[in-house]
């Protein structure tokens, strides 16, 4: 039996490492002298542990302008996205209308079709729309999306409709009881929403990357993409700024952990 | 001229507010104008040049990007092959007005300053040029009983061989990557192909002058005279070159630097730069008309401002800064007088064959056409396929491309026929 | 019957940003994209529309007889039945390895195992890029320090491919684990426990009591998976730009350049509708499989 829990700890902690190796690698080069990551024999520990990088990042290639949008960026779709999508997923797991069943199921046919069909004429429309190279083109699509009013959906068919219809009979308006009642009620999966959106709208890549021509509107991630061709051999610089960019995230998961693990288990189990 | 002094009085008079020039550059040349630029501004008060830097694997498709989505710069660096695409989506400013009393054609060099001008309208300022020359080791060519580099293929064959025989057979006498389009390209301009016929609406590459062109290329492959890599399956091309891997190269300007730089020591006097051998001889031994061009945007509000960017960096004396900084090759002739390019002897003789370049189709579509000749050209050199039908192939595919070419132009044919 | 019409006139209100955005922004476009297909809309039409032509199904024959698309289709295929399969049995393992009864810190695990996922790709495929690097990088020196050759990873056609799929499971094993976990917790113990009894071994007990409770999990997980996989984009493009030869050009790599490199939207919106065929087949085929079980 000690032998098999030995085993067992082995296992968890040799995954745990190999899980962990590419990211702490990430940390230690980040801090590294430039070239001290490509020099043999491979140290894994900076000798002489630095902030340059760093300091270059914000100084020479002003990453903060690039840190300031993604941060924009991503709030404004959170936000838009919590209210959007609450609002609809309410209506569709407890507001009583004529073809509601329909409208739903024709919604959810969209999760099978790939963003990427829609993506060429969707900027030809945002052009026309003047929203080329803007911050709102850059988030109008994560504003709606068919997961977060399922995942909102999910959740409001658990409340008690006798609550709902008792605020009712007492004249509390539709709005009042959305406001006062529902929306107390549901926050935690609305978290779970907020979570899911920041960190798809944080990570995203090919979206920001066909819609924001100018340098100056970059997001992180393409930023340290744009980097990544003409620095490809300052390793430590590249790793300074892919540290900054996964770090934010990393740390808004950890902040949420629960309620973006339930938003997972959730989506699968009436998938 | 009164064009200029209008847009000149523009900069000057009129408001006190500061124009702010969009331009875009690619790759390290981003970084090295803005050091040139501080001057411009310190000369320039009232301007301020906001530099962005496009990383050069993703220029075209930003480029393009931009012009779909009406968000170009005022001015931009453009690869000069890229000049007629952006003509002819009508995104650029024709510049001869702008460059009456200011900048000289005659101080150009001819084949350079064509790649700028489409259907008789100039649409892009030269800023630096490159081309393709032949690099070699002096020492291997000359062990091969060679004192200099033949300038026809068939002497330049004949030094391959005697090069290969004492290099064994584990090392190469040349290398031609197999992912670059560049080299069947020149020996086809060479073997004086159009590379596309009637005006430029169906592939030229199974016609005889481009097929005798490859016929020449494939055969160093499969003679053994040159490796079928592509450059990733070069790990470190300066030490592959300092250890004898190969013995010549066709390559750019950009590797003067780096082959300075990156070579040992011992190497410093070993390798020469020679012009590219011609099939007759020299003098149809022409290479590529590379180089980069400064374009400004007819969108553009600050038409005026820019062009005084593109004057002060025509300048000779900023053009002798920008190769002294990360050695770009001068596109004004004035610069070329300058000692820090005349004292190396490599560098010079990039300006003979400067003088011998010719420019690739200028039409939109070419390059999407060089990255299928590559892929084609790469089959043929990778298995035993016939040259000729490797060449039918291609003009089949080439020709699927030039199809709205040709609708267009019929078109518009039709269209000026009638009454 | 008044609170009826009273709540449908809210939904009304509640429903329409929700509706109009995803309308106009997802279903108006995908159908656009399907329209665009049948036409060679180039950069040509972007720049003056008159010169668009509606030419059939000319895009989907040239594409089927192109090789790029071939290659395009044959590489998204093996990153995809190689790789998710491959990712759903790292979940698996995962799965099974925290959640054996009595671990102690098996929320800890779980995080770890669960940081790759929310990391932005572009910057682990960045970090990855170095992990490879034929001389400097981690993987070769520990292959060599065991005796194994160096290997090229994104150099070598041969490599680069699976080279990204370690990449990918790396980065996505953690999701699934997550669900297989919570299918894991809502199978009852006293299954188990009566099978002990009747000294059932542990495969006994996977093949009979674990695997058959996952049914649904696995069902899910293989579609999600296999339609994430499908979409490999940004890898390829920080990593090696498609290259080597062509070795990591995915589907939607191949639309992004059609698309956005040369603006032949006609024919990149035919590459999508293509793709999102084989989503689709690939989706219904499992459906098939898990209901002929």
């Amino acid at each position: 039996m000690r032998s098999r829990a030995i085993l067992l700890y082995a296992l968890l902690l040799g995954v745990a490492a190999l899980t962990l190796v590419p990211l702490l690698w990430m940390v230690a080069a980040s801090f590294m002298s430039p070239g001290e990551a490509t020099t043999l024999p491979l140290r894994l520990v900076p000798r002489h542990p630095t902030f340059e990088n760093y300091l270059h990042l914000f100084t020479r290639l002003d990453l903060a302008r690039n840190f300031a949008n993604s941060v924009l960026i991503t709030v404004l779709a959170t936000c838009g996205s919590v209210v959007v999508n609450t609002m609809a997923g309410y209506a569709f797991g407890k507001l009583i209308f004529p073809g509601r069943d329909r409208l739903f199921r024709a919604l959810t046919l969209a999760l099978l079709v790939p963003a990427q069909v829609g993506m060429l004429p969707l900027f030809l429309l945002l052009r026309e729309l003047g929203l080329v190279n803007t911050y709102m083109g850059a988030l109008i699509p994560y504003m709606a999306s068919v997961f977060g009013i399922f995942l909102i959906r999910q959740y409001a068919l658990s409340l008690p409709g006798d609550l709902l219809d008792a605020a009712r009979v007492d004249g509390a308006s539709e709005f009042r009881v959305f406001w006062w009642i529902v929306v107390p009620t549901i926050k935690p999966i609305m978290v779970t929403l907020a979570t899911f959106t920041f960190l798809s709208a944080w990570n995203d890549f090919m979206w920001p990357l066909i819609i924001l021509t100018d340098s100056d509107k970059h997001t992180l991630p393409l930023a340290l993409a744009n980097l990544s061709g003409e620095h490809v051999l300052d390793t430590e610089l590249m790793m300074a700024g892919s540290m900054l960019t996964v770090l934010p995230a990393l740390l808004v998961f950890l902040a949420f952990q629960r309620s973006y693990m339930r938003g997972i288990t959730a989506g699968s189990v009436k998938g | 001229m009164l064009f200029g002094a209008g847009a000149l009085g523009c900069v000057g008079g009129g408001s006190e507010e500061t124009t702010v020039v969009r331009f875009w550059a690619m790759g390290r040349e981003g970084e090295v104008v803005e050091e040139l630029l501080e001057e411009f501004e310190r000369q320039h008060p009232r301007i301020r040049v906001d530099v962005q830097q496009l990383p050069w694997s993703a220029a075209h498709e930003k480029l393009l990007t931009a012009f779909v989505g009406r968000s170009t710069p005022d001015l931009a660096q453009l690869g000069n092959t890229w000049v007629s695409e952006f003509a002819a989506l009508e995104a650029l400013e024709p510049l001869d007005e702008w460059i009456e009393g200011a900048l000289e054609p005659e101080s150009y060099f001819a084949g350079i300053w064509d790649t700028n001008v489409i259907d008789d309208v100039l649409f892009g300022i030269p800023w630096y040029v490159d081309t393709r020359m032949l690099f070699y080791r002096k020492d291997l060519l000359a062990q091969a009983g060679h004192a200099t580099m033949p300038g026809s293929w068939p002497g330049w064959r004949q030094a391959m061989e005697d090069v290969k025989e004492i290099q064994g057979p584990d090392r190469y006498a040349i290398l031609l990557p197999v992912n670059e389009w560049t080299q069947a390209v020149i020996l086809g301009l060479q073997a004086g192909s159009g590379l596309l016929a009637d005006n430029n609406t169906r592939g030229a590459f199974a016609e005889p002058p481009f097929r005798r062109a490859l016929q020449f290329y494939v055969d160093l492959f499969r003679a053994g005279l040159a490796p079928p890599v592509s450059n990733n399956e070069v790990a470190n091309l300066y030490q592959e070159f300092a250890r004898g891997y190969f013995a010549m190269y066709i390559t750019g300007p950009w590797n003067l630097g780096e082959f300075e730089r990156r070579l040992p020591a011992s190497m410093a006097d070993q390798w020469g730069v020679a012009p590219l051998p011609g099939p007759n001889g020299r003098s149809d031994g022409v290479s590529l008309a590379g180089g980069a061009s400064l374009v400004m945007f007819r969108s553009s509000e600050h038409k005026a401002a820019a062009w005084e960017v593109v004057r002060f960096l025509s300048a000779p004396k900023q053009q002798v800064r920008f190769f002294e900084l990360m050695g770009n090759l001068p596109a004004r002739r004035e610069a070329w007088q300058d000692s820090s390019l005349t004292r190396d002897s490599r560098v010079a003789a990039f300006a003979d064959q400067l003088d011998r370049v010719v420019a690739t189709p200028k039409i939109p579509e070419w390059e999407l056409i060089a990255t299928r000749v590559q892929e084609h050209v790469e089959h043929a050199l990778r298995g035993t396929t016939p040259v000729d039908s490797v060449l039918v192939r291609l003009d089949a595919e080439v020709s699927k491309l030039l199809e709205k070419r040709r609708w267009l132009l019929a078109r518009s044919q039709a269209d000026a026929g009638r009454p | 019957m008044s609170l009826e019409r009273e709540q449908a006139k809210a939904a009304r209100w509640f429903l329409t940003p929700a509706l109009l955005l995803i309308g106009m922004f997802f279903f108006l476009p995908v159908v656009a994209g399907l329209l665009l297909s049948f036409t060679d809309f180039d950069i040509y039409a972007v720049a003056s529309p008159d010169r668009v032509r509606f030419v059939g199904w000319r895009n989907y024959a040239d594409l089927l007889e192109s090789d790029t698309f071939w290659s395009a289709v044959r590489n998204t295929l093996y990153f995809v039945l190689v790789g998710a399969p491959l990712s759903v049995l790292v979940s698996l393992a995962t799965a099974l390895l925290v959640n054996t009864p009595g671990v102690k810190l098996q929320g800890l695990f779980r995080t770890i195992y669960f940081a790759p996922v929310v990391t932005p790709l572009v910057a682990v495929a960045i970090v990855w890029r170095y992990l490879y690097h034929p001389r400097y990088g981690l993987l070769n020196h520990w292959m060599e320090a065991v005796g194994i050759d160096a290997i090229d990873w994104l150099g070598d056609p041969r490599w680069s491919m699976p080279a990204i799929i370690l990449l990918a499971v790396w980065k996505n094993f953690g999701y699934n684990m997550i669900i297989f976990v919570a299918g894991l917790q809502a199978i009852p113990r006293e299954l188990y426990e009566a099978a002990s009894v009747d000294g059932a071994g542990p495969w006994w007990r996977f093949r009979y009591i674990t695997a058959p409770s996952l049914g649904p999990a696995f069902l899910f997980v293989g579609i999600t998976t296999m339609v994430g996989f499908f979409q490999l984009f940004a890898e390829p493009y920080v990593m090696t730009q498609g290259g080597p030869l062509g070795s990591t050009r995915s589907l939607l790599l191949l639309m992004y350049e059609e698309g956005f490199r040369w603006w032949r939207l006609g024919v990149a919106s035919t590459v999508a509708v293509l793709l999102f065929g084989f989503t689709l087949a690939g989706t219904l085929l499992q459906l098939r499989f898990s209901r002929g079980r």
